[in-house]
């Protein structure tokens, strides 16, 4: 078996009594001593610390200084306004493959003389060697292996950092900034993956330690497991790459359209097409075949990944799958994400889901499961 | 009290026994969220699937420990699974049964079989 890596704070969360799981390719922490939904709660309520190390960084910039041109190659790969993402800004986008369907999901930030990706653990490797095979050589790529990835989220988040350095403060959802903390570069945006309002810190692995032990002298903060990061995302309705949102899967049926950005739609002008932009187009046109929904269990048995929904309560009909879902510590009762043929889906309130030998009713529902609270 | 290799605990009380899981099993197991326990009066059979117990993450069954009938359920645990968590060797209790053969308890694990199968 592969020898799984560790990340720089593997000691770290071994002292605070973590459990580990292997995690694309990675032993991390699932949960430390209280609990998956102990950690939910206190992220919610006061702030939660997350070591999301095992993601990709990866740094993109022109060796001639011709950024414009590197705008184009990258618009090529991912269906975002990158010609008017602002310096110091980020934006949520796709890396989409030749059919529609999406390779990863991702932050891009404009750092002026370069772009810094944070992509999926399990995609890393994956999405560096698509953007090497897509851009041209007078363009740099670096998998930034030597810098970790910190998340801290929740209502806290703002006054823990802000307590080490107050110009956190001016910063607005998915700014991104480099700023030092307590004399530490560090690359920070306002910015997660749990609905809360928090902030994403990229810093170099030789510093990270002395970093969190800073943070850490604010008692509101715990270290929070990949457990309670994906209950938190779940009922944030944000997709999980490799469930809800997968090469087969288009941002439509993955009900992104909002990442296809207004300038990016129109194929009539000078605009650079994106991979896969025919069959997203048609689909933002006419509509997928599938879309992505939210659903509440009726009764209290949680329904999971690859559990399959039908019309009928016999399971006679069957018209989509579950592609997340679990138990939501904040509302108390499971809640799940599928994908649902979009035919059947005008005026349908109620499906039935089989879980084990039962078939069971759930209520289709707006996502999200919870008010986010973004600081836009 | 006697143990399984599944990690149940059993207690005799005069011809019944009262059925749950260790300690060992509710920390490995994390915070439950769902509990589904089989009817009264149901005849199981030794191994047979009747509990099903959901963690945050995972779902899990626990199999009958040994033949009999089931006499008691713990409805209090379906209403609040995490009573497991907090107390499984007491309030989060399973179900009770009568044994078709109490002399089987015996070949079950003690307590120091099971620690030494937990350790």
């Amino acid at each position: 078996m592969e020898d799984l890596k560790k990340t720089s704070l593997y000691d770290f969360h071994e002292n605070n009594g973590a459990k580990f799981v292997p995690f694309a390719g990675y032993s991390m922490p699932v949960q430390y001593k209280n609990g998956v939904i102990s950690e939910h709660l206190h992220t919610r309520s006061k702030a939660g610390f997350f070591d999301v190390s095992h993601m990709g960084q990866i740094k993109i910039w022109s060796k001639n200084n011709e950024k414009e041109k590197l705008i184009q190659e990258l618009e090529r790969l991912m269906p975002c306004d990158l010609y008017n993402l602002k310096e110091n800004r980020q934006t949520y986008s796709l890396l989409t493959n030749s059919n529609g369907g999406v390779i990863d999901d991702l932050m891009i930030a404009n750092k002026d003389l370069y772009f810094q990706l944070v992509v999926n653990a399990s995609q890393k490797m994956n999405d560096y060697q698509h953007l090497k095979d897509n851009i041209s050589y007078d363009f740099s790529i670096e998998l930034e292996e030597n810098k970790s990835l910190l998340a801290i989220q929740g209502p806290r988040s703002e006054d823990i950092l802000a307590s080490i350095n107050s110009n956190i403060k001016t910063m607005k959802f998915m700014d991104s900034i480099d700023i030092s903390l307590a004399d530490i570069d560090c690359s920070i945006s306002r910015s997660g993956y749990t609905g809360e309002d928090g902030f994403e810190i990229s810093v170099h692995n030789k510093n990270v330690l002395q970093l969190v032990e800073i943070l850490f002298k604010k008692s509101e903060l715990l270290p929070i497991g990949l457990g309670a990061r994906d209950s938190l995302r779940l009922e944030a309705g944000l997709c999980l790459y490799g469930n809800d949102l997968t090469s087969e899967i288009t941002p439509v049926e993955a009900n992104l359209n909002w990442v296809i950005h207004k300038r990016r739609r129109n194929q009539s002008s000078s605009n650079i097409n994106f991979l896969g932009n025919t069959e997203i187009l048609n689909q933002l046109e006419k509509g997928s075949f599938y879309l992505r929904i939210g659903l509440l269990p009726v009764e209290k048995a949680p329904m999971r990944t690859g559990c399959i929904i039908y019309l009928d309560n016999e399971g006679e009909t069957e018209i989509g799958i579950v592609t997340s879902g679990g138990f939501s510590p904040t509302l108390n009762k499971p809640i799940s994400m599928g994908r649902i043929q979009s035919e059947y889906l005008e005026d349908l309130e109620k499906v039935y889901v089989k879980v084990r030998d039962k078939i069971l009713p759930a209520i289709i529902t707006k996502l999200p499961f919870i008010k986010t609270k973004y600081k836009i | 009290m006697k143990y399984t290799e599944e990690h149940e605990w059993l207690k005799q009380e005069e011809d019944i026994v009262i059925v749950g899981i260790t300690e060992h099993a509710a920390e490995q197991l994390g915070d439950l969220v769902f509990v589904e326990l089989p009817n009264k009066d149901l005849e199981v059979k030794k191994d047979q699937e009747i509990v099903v117990i959901e963690s945050v993450k995972a779902a899990s069954d626990i199999l009958a420990p040994l033949d009999g009938v089931i006499t008691e359920i713990n409805d209090k645990i379906v209403d609040d699974p995490s009573i497991v968590n907090s107390d499984p060797l007491g309030e989060g209790w399973f179900f009770k049964m009568k044994l078709n053969n109490p002399g089987e308890l015996d070949k079950l694990l003690d307590k120091e079989e099971y620690d030494k199968l937990t350790s």
